[in-house]
């Protein structure tokens, strides 16, 4: 706007970097070429929460130096999918790099990643649908680092004020609904839910449905169960006891929560630290989502040690991933950044240590991650664009329309 | 653009050229001097311009999933088909790249004419014999010079539902909307308002069919809320930078055709239409295109307040060539779709220029060239006779 021609430079200047990085990064035709045995140098990036973050990771990356002779530079990337774009185009990625769940399949399916797990002793200390996350097409990929999972939040102080006890949390879809009721008053709001799949999608689930079948080979979005879940939450909408966080003027469901707009929410572990650091006068419990006609369900998101296809030390890459991911690194990473360790066995060590977050583990057991195929980011994004609009909506015709853009994503 | 011809109503006599000049050997020297001069900047612009440019261009004619080169062996051609899924094919990438193409021209509609109008108006006024030009001057230039991340991060709190906005809005009694979230369209309101249709229940004429896999109902929605915000902000930013540009062509206004002007009893309204506004011509042409070309390219803006929500009513082609390449990895249809807007501003540039085209000085140039010709005709005669 304000100087187009400046920017139009800008742009220019920002293709013509990329693209002399793809085309002079080492040839047209470069495989990667193994590091010779001996100490090898690997990068890492990863995305962080913040400060805390990264000094638990760096610390742990200097054990590893010590321990192993390989030197590792650790970088924290501002925009994890873009510098991972330009790594990859530039033909020079970084050895070992934060994966998300739901980025997985693309970047599977271009040819971007080194599947290790088949190198892993000790695979069945981690959850399985945390590694299900992680397998496309029959290959298993990458570690899971740790996870996060959907829970039920309750302002312990609205819900004594409606007179409501232990005994009335919900555990039903119709007990949700009435205590929403109930706890919606004035300038309060019974619960605020995000308007993305990441949120509502937990209702499929619990109604027994989601995006694609079990093993991701078939769409079944457009289902009966999946159309229950959206009309459960439409009549809420619109009987004002459910709400988005725009509507109450809100950025995402903490903040409604902590501001007292908002009674109940349903966000993940990450919430824990957020309500710390901004609200740390609110008191609340944490319980279980409450099961719909298909029983129990929540969400899970999670990110793993992913190494590149073309990484030069790719052994090295993969004992940096191991390490980061053994008991030892994994218990002192997920100690002060609010996340679950991916570990089965460490769950009840993390529990007595922080007793409030049951219900959060509780869920990895069952817990739905993203959808798990190639290309269909832009058609969930559409997807959560309508669901905005799902309170004067008509949710047959928004599963209908999903349903083809994904056969077409997927089929395509 | 920098081609644009003397301002028409007799200001500038345009020098005619002399007739019959051919090119002698010492201008061919300098020409070489000239390129000589020039080459370092023609390779820096081929370098990192032009070759560039060529190599997103095939990477819009491939399947290239942004790993290793685009131009290695496994990547594989596709032709057009890029091209064919955002601009033939029935679908959700075709859809989206409608939306954007309809958020922007809505934008470009609104802001281009605003930009301008206000920039022209502040320019006016400080030319006019006004007290504290210098701080008025600054005050209008200084949101052009702020970072424009900092200006929408203040514009976030503005149109916050419980913001500034809402609360000015709120003293007059009006109870204003959630902006960056209310994704209902502003022509929708106003018909809805004046009685044409019920924007609840659209008029099935509408809604029943349209080009290129949007209804008319959605081509006719008008700007968003949320995209009016960002039509707003931006008028209000860019509108300082393009007002110094009036400013310096109202301080080149000659004074004595001004002067003239109200010797020959034309009123304040008429020396501004007849005089000063022709005067402006080759400023008015060069404020709208920058305006244009800018608009068209709007990207900042959305990436930092809205990323294309609510409903999808912000988002531009730029933003979604972005998000096509970098989030979802779809190189090829993102490179396609900066090659569609590429040419869609070209286009609207070219008609742009046709239709503010000085009429007056084409003609004066026709005419000159007619006499041009008639006088080397006739003097071409002239020789035949004499070698006669």
């Amino acid at each position: 706007m304000r100087h187009p021609i400046r920017r139009s430079a800008q742009a220019a200047v920002a293709v013509a970097t990329l693209s002399l990085a793809a085309a002079c990064g080492g040839g047209f035709d470069d495989s990667a070429e193994q590091q010779d045995s001996g100490s090898a140098s690997l990068t890492m990036l990863i995305a962080s929460s913040g400060d805390a973050e990264t000094q638990a990771v760096q610390a742990q990356v200097d054990a590893y130096e010590q321990e192993s002779g390989n030197t590792v530079d650790l970088q924290v990337a501002a925009d994890l999918s873009q510098e991972l774009a330009q790594g990859f185009a530039g033909g020079n990625p970084p050895d070992v790099f934060y994966l998300d769940a739901s980025r997985l399949a693309d970047q599977a399916d271009a040819g971007n990643l080194y599947p290790y797990l088949d190198q892993v002793d000790d695979l069945d200390d981690f959850y399985p649908n945390l590694v299900d996350a992680f397998t496309y097409d029959g290959t298993q990929y990458c570690l899971p680092k740790d996870f996060s999972t959907l829970a039920l939040e309750i302002n312990d102080a609205a819900w004594s004020a409606a007179g409501l006890t232990e005994a009335d949390y919900p555990t039903t879809w119709e007990e949700l609904s009435t205590v929403a009721q109930t706890l919606t008053t004035g300038g309060q709001t019974g619960l605020v839910i995000g308007d993305t799949r990441d949120r509502v999608g937990a209702f499929m689930t619990q109604a027994g449905g989601w995006f694609l079948n079990e093993d991701g080979s078939e769409v079944t979005t457009d289902s009966p169960e999946n159309l229950e879940a959206l009309q459960y939450v439409q009549e809420n909408l619109a009987a004002g006891s459910f709400a988005y966080p725009s509507a109450v003027d809100a950025g995402w469901g903490g903040e409604a929560f902590g501001t007292g707009k908002a009674a109940m929410t349903i966000e993940g572990n990450w919430l824990v630290g957020a309500m710390e650091a901004d609200y740390p006068d609110v008191g609340y419990t944490v319980v279980p989502l409450p099961e719909g006609p298909g029983g129990a369900g929540t969400l899970s998101f999670t990110n793993c040690l992913a190494v590149a296809a073309d990484s030069d030390a790719q052994d090295a890459a993969v004992d940096l991933a191991t390490y980061l991911t053994s008991a030892d690194a994994m218990t002192a990473l997920t100690q002060d950044t609010g996340v679950l360790p991916s570990r089965q066995s460490l769950a009840d060590a993390y529990l007595e240590q922080f007793p409030e977050r049951q219900a959060y583990v509780d869920g990895a057991e069952f817990a739905q991650g993203p959808v798990n195929a190639p290309g269909v980011e832009q058609v969930l994004i559409d997807f959560d664009s309508q669901l905005g609009g799902l309170a004067t909506g008509d949710p047959q015709a928004i599963l209908e329309s999903t349903q083809t853009n994904l056969e077409q994503a997927i089929g395509g | 653009m920098t081609a644009v011809p003397a301002p028409a109503g007799g200001l500038a006599t345009s020098p005619v050229r002399e007739p019959g000049r051919t090119r002698s050997k010492r201008s061919s020297g300098q020409n070489a001097a000239g390129w000589a001069f020039s080459a370092p900047q023609v390779v820096l612009v081929g370098l990192f311009v032009l070759i560039p440019i060529l190599m997103a261009f095939w990477v819009s004619l491939t399947d290239w999933r942004g790993r290793g080169s685009p131009f290695s062996t496994g990547v594989g051609f596709v032709g057009f088909d890029n091209y064919a899924t955002i601009l033939t094919e029935p679908g959700l990438p075709r859809q989206d790249f409608m939306t954007s193409l309809r958020n922007n021209a809505w934008y470009v509609v609104f802001v281009v004419p605003l930009q301008t109008a206000i920039a022209l108006g502040l320019a006016l006024v400080l030319n006019s014999k006004i007290r504290a030009k210098s701080f008025f001057r600054t005050a209008f230039y200084f949101p052009t010079v702020t970072s424009s991340v900092a200006i929408s991060l203040v514009f976030i709190f503005l149109f916050t539902g419980g913001g500034a906005v809402n609360g000015l809005l709120g003293l007059v009694g009006i109870d204003g909307p959630n902006w960056f979230s209310d994704s209902r369209g502003l022509l929708h309101l106003a018909g809805d308002g004046l009685g044409l249709w019920d924007a609840s229940n659209p008029p099935a004429a509408l809604t029943d069919g349209g080009p290129l896999g949007l209804s008319w109902w959605d081509w006719l929605s008008g700007p968003s809320i949320a995209l009016a915000a960002l039509i707003l902000l931006v008028v209000w930013t860019s509108a300082g930078g393009y007002m110094l540009m009036f400013l310096a062509a109202l301080q080149d206004v000659p004074a004595d055709v001004q002067e003239a002007a109200r010797m020959d009893g034309a009123n304040a309204w008429q020396r501004f239409r007849n005089v000063t506004l022709p005067a402006l011509r080759p400023t008015l042409f060069l404020v709208t295109t920058l305006g244009l070309i800018g608009t068209w390219q709007v990207f900042d803006q959305v990436y930092l307040i809205s990323q294309g929500n609510p409903a999808k009513t912000t988002l531009t082609p730029a933003y979604l060539s972005y998000t096509s390449a970098f989030e979802t990895g779809q190189w090829g249809r993102a490179a396609a779709m900066s090659f569609v807007l590429f040419a869609i501003i070209v286009v609207l540039t070219t008609v742009q220029r046709y239709v503010m085209r000085d009429k007056d000085a084409i003609a004066e140039k026709k005419a000159a060239r007619a006499a041009q010709r008639r006088r080397s005709s006739s003097s071409r005669t002239t020789f035949f006779h004499a070698g006669r």
